[in-house]
């Protein structure tokens, strides 16, 4: 689905524009016909579960795989069959801190400057301007091996903007990574993005998701199924009424009653005990508790939720929101 | 110039983190004089230095080399490091070649540790250096190539060492390191001429001093050829598997 074509004349090329994009392997179609756009300056999020084939995209995007179909072109020029020779366009952070153990975090940056042909004189400074900008300078001389996996991440990220590319490839850049650090790292990207590098990041938070990107794609198994502005997907949401409901039991045995009595809510259970009721009319509270109270489930609390994308993942895919993992914290009603 | 400076960025890297660490600079220093040491000893105190040097040499780059390679490639692949020097603007032979440089460079410094013993030890006045140092280079390059070709076919850093270890012994005794293979039972020696490494040393025996079993021109064209085919090989294999 995509939601613009080529562009006209005057107009800026898209910074990537994939068509028909598949991979399979032995058993599994890992891509599946991906189509989408990212438009420079913005950023473009894949937002699906494990296994949904983030990774492969990017593999297949940057030339660490070959696609079974499909054409990738970055800044209106067409690579399809040559992405060695994109490949100093883009910068790619893997989804592990794959930086050399034995290297300082300074001889790391250096390495990799030196891979992408910068200067002693030039790298030199692009190093140490990156260590401070992502907070490393009082770590620099340390063993990259000895770095915890916060600093490891925001090492690779620095590496993979070394060669000042126009396009950030990230695949799960918070994941597994401390909730700090993890925020400070969004902080980071947010900052690239307004400074004007494209970014394209995969993750499977979809607050992560909701808050960083400009446009999404939702990826499950492979497909494409629904791409489209925050905005826009949020703006579907705006009549959606979410409450939360804190039980003192599972609530799953007791889904078909519910929905057979209260038909026009939709009735979504959660990990820990808890229960959704999502309706696009106005909730009345009192007579789903005490239905459940009868049932000898006991509401301990219950609250109001702000619509999110969430609900649109959940709507768009048919998949339980939990196939996603939420953020510890959570969201605020 | 990019590229020939990332080239060299990735050689001295190499050379840096995995070469030119203790445990691996002594195996080039200990390995050759122990089994210099050893044929000392067996031979009685009567010891023919010019006999044993190309053996040794050859030996000094074997351990400086094959397996060297193998583990380190095999260890930037686990930890995807590696998916770095594939995504740098680099041609894949251009980086297939400098991973080859650092060990072919660690293959001729060690040969050199066996080279200075025998100048301090003997007179090597007769030693032709224009068929020593090509021949030098060529086996060096060919045994890290059978490293590569050891770290296209595993996946794990121990399977890179037993692999490598698998090759490089039988290679002591089968290329004529230190038994002549006119010594070695007829059924075994077209697995002898097989070996990139038997026609290294003879070639080392040539510019050393000793007796050449087979002529100059053979030992380097065959050198060379297996030099090329291994690298073809190995980089076809690599297209293949790596960038599947
Ligand atoms: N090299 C591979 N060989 C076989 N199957 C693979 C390989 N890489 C990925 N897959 C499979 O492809 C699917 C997509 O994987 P991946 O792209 O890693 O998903 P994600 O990054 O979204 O978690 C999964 O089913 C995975 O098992
Ligand atoms: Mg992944």
């Amino acid at each position: 689905m995509i939601e613009e074509s080529q562009p006209g004349p005057g107009e800026t090329p898209p910074a990537l524009a994939v068509s028909g994009l598949a991979k399979r392997f032995d058993d599994v179609q890992a891509v599946d016909g991906a189509d989408f756009i990212v438009r420079p300056g913005e950023v473009f999020g894949f937002l699906g579960p494990n296994g949904a084939g983030k990774t492969t995209t990017i593999k297949l995007l940057t030339g660490l795989a070959r696609p079974d179909a499909g054409s990738i072109a970055y800044f209106g020029a067409d690579f399809t069959r040559r992405l060695k020779a994109a490949q100093h366009l883009f910068g790619v952070v893997a989804d592990g801190n794959n930086l050399y153990p034995e290297l300082t975090g300074r001889e790391n940056l250096e390495f990799c400057a030196a891979l992408y042909g910068i200067g002693r004189a030039e790298a030199r400074n692009r190093v140490e301007e990156l260590l401070e900008r992502f907070g490393l300078d009082y770590a620099a001389g340390r063993r990259f091996g000895g770095y915890s996996r916060g600093m490891g991440r925001r090492l690779c990220i620095a590496a993979a903007l070394v060669h000042r590319p126009r396009l950030l490839f990230l695949d799960e850049p918070t994941t597994g990574i401390d909730v700090p650090n993890a925020r400070e790292i969004r902080r980071m990207l947010a900052g690239l993005a307004a400074d004007g590098t494209t970014i394209f990041l995969t993750t499977h938070y979809i607050e992560e998701a909701e808050r960083l990107c400009d446009r999404v794609a939702f990826i499950v198994a492979g497909r494409i199924v629904r791409q489209a502005a925050v905005e826009k997907l949020l703006d579907g949401a705006r009549d959606r009424r979410i409450i939360e409901l804190q039980l003192d039991t599972a609530p799953e045995p007791l889904l078909s009653a519910l929905s057979e009595h209260f038909p026009t809510n939709r009735w979504e259970p959660r990990a820990g005990k808890r229960l959704r009721l999502i309706s696009t009319a106005e909730i009345e509270l009192a007579p789903p508790v005490a239905f459940l109270a009868e049932r000898g489930a006991a509401v301990l609390e219950a609250r109001r939720l702000r619509p999110s994308l969430e609900e649109v993942f959940v709507e768009v895919t048919g998949l339980a929101a939990e196939r996603l993992s939420a953020e510890k914290g959570g969201r605020r009603g | 110039m990019a590229r020939s400076a990332a080239f060299w960025a990735i050689v001295r890297k190499d050379l840096r983190t995995y070469y030119f660490k203790p445990p691996n600079i002594s195996w080039g220093l200990v390995f050759p004089l122990a089994w210099t040491l050893m044929f000392f000893l067996r031979s009685g105190g009567g010891l023919d230095i010019a006999r044993l040097l190309p053996g040794v040499t050859a030996m000094s780059i074997l351990f400086g080399t094959t397996s060297m390679l193998a583990v380190t490639i095999t260890f930037e692949r686990r930890v995807a490091a590696f998916d770095r020097l594939l995504l740098a603007p680099l041609s894949l032979e251009a980086l297939m070649l400098a991973k080859l440089g650092g060990a072919v460079l660690f293959g001729v410094l060690n040969s050199a540790v066996p080279l200075i013993l025998g100048f301090i030890l003997t007179d090597l006045a007769a030693v032709q250096w224009l068929v020593v140092v090509p021949a030098i280079l060529l086996t060096s390059f060919s045994a890290a190539l059978v490293g590569l070709f050891v770290a296209v076919s595993v996946s794990e850093v121990f399977e890179a060492q037993t692999f490598s270890n698998f090759l490089r012994f039988p290679m002591v005794f089968l290329c004529g390191l230190f038994l002549p293979l006119t010594e070695l039972p007829g059924w075994l020696r077209p697995l002898s001429y097989a070996l990139p490494l038997t026609y290294g040393v003879d070639a080392l025996r040539g510019g050393l001093g000793g007796g050449l079993h087979l002529p100059l021109w053979l030992d380097f064209t065959a050198l060379a050829a297996f030099c090329l085919a291994l690298f073809l090989l190995s980089l076809r294999n690599i297209r293949r598997h790596w960038i599947a």
